[in-house]
């Protein structure tokens, strides 16, 4: 349901099909655009989605055709949130490599838990760790040079 | 020369000089393409001298930047050197952020990249 603060809302269950995932985060970055949301916000959200969403369908559900992922986003003017459901057996969120250790700054993965750390404002999962709730507050405007 | 999709391959005073074709690098089958063929400029071509240029280069995925990690290892495998031009700011900030600005170097520009193949 789309509440008086929020200018978009979705809510579906999708497959676990990357090409579905990526038409859900072009609606997600469309409706963030009409929400005039930009720049640095817009790029940071994207890298976030895309590492939550490709995670749930590779990882989570291995592209299992019989298992779905439960997409919510929620767009407002300055917050948005995004709920990522898969069905999958989870993992330790709590204990994952620090991918910028010197043995392992140079390995060819292990990076998407700490970018959506870093780039959102907030990470929730749940113990089981196949559901993560990404929160971002719009930046404030840069100063005038 | 292999013929290349995801990537346009130039030669600049004996360095390879490569440009993106896609502004989004996103889609899953695009970036397992690109990962072949950049792959392909060290273990086909047997180039070792490689400037990325991503100039014009919007987003990319952290799936895109482990292709860039692997022809990493491997132009370093075939002792040869990788430098990175053309990085918008918020990509740049992925490398810092991950601490891959220490993996690769990164460069301003082309010319300063070019410049630094010469030292």
């Amino acid at each position: 349901m789309t509440s008086v603060q929020d200018h978009w809302s979705y809510d579906k269950l999708i497959p676990s099909d990357l090409d579905i995932g990526h038409a859900a985060i072009e609606e997600l970055m469309n409706a963030l655009g009409s929400a005039a949301w930009e720049g640095s916000d817009l790029f940071r959200i994207h890298m976030a989605i895309e590492e939550a969403v490709v995670n749930a369908i590779e990882h989570g559900n291995k592209r299992d055709a019989n298992k779905s992922v439960h997409i919510v986003f929620h767009v407002g003017t300055d917050k948005v949130t995004m709920s990522i459901k898969d069905q999958g057996a989870g993992f330790d969120h709590q204990n994952v490599a620090d991918p910028t250790e010197d043995e392992r700054v140079d390995q060819p993965r292990g990076r998407g838990v700490m970018l959506m750390r870093e780039l959102m404002s907030e990470v929730h999962y749940n113990e089981l760790g196949n559901h993560v709730t990404l929160v971002k507050f719009k930046s404030p405007p840069a100063e005038p040079e | 020369m292999s013929t290349y999709r995801r990537i346009t391959v130039g030669d600049e005073g004996g360095v390879s000089l490569v440009r993106f074709v896609d502004k989004k690098i996103v889609d899953s089958g695009s970036i397992e393409q690109l990962g072949e063929e950049l792959n392909a400029l060290v273990t086909v071509e047997k180039r070792n001298m490689i400037l990325l240029n991503f100039d014009g280069v919007d987003f990319m995925s952290s799936a895109a930047l482990n292709k860039l990690i692997t022809l990493n290892n491997k132009v370093k495998a075939a002792a040869g050197r990788l430098k990175i031009c053309g990085l918008r700011a918020e990509i740049k900030e992925v490398f810092t952020i991950t601490r891959l600005d220490r993996v690769f170097d990164l460069r301003k520009s082309e010319a300063d990249a070019i410049e630094a193949f010469k030292l």
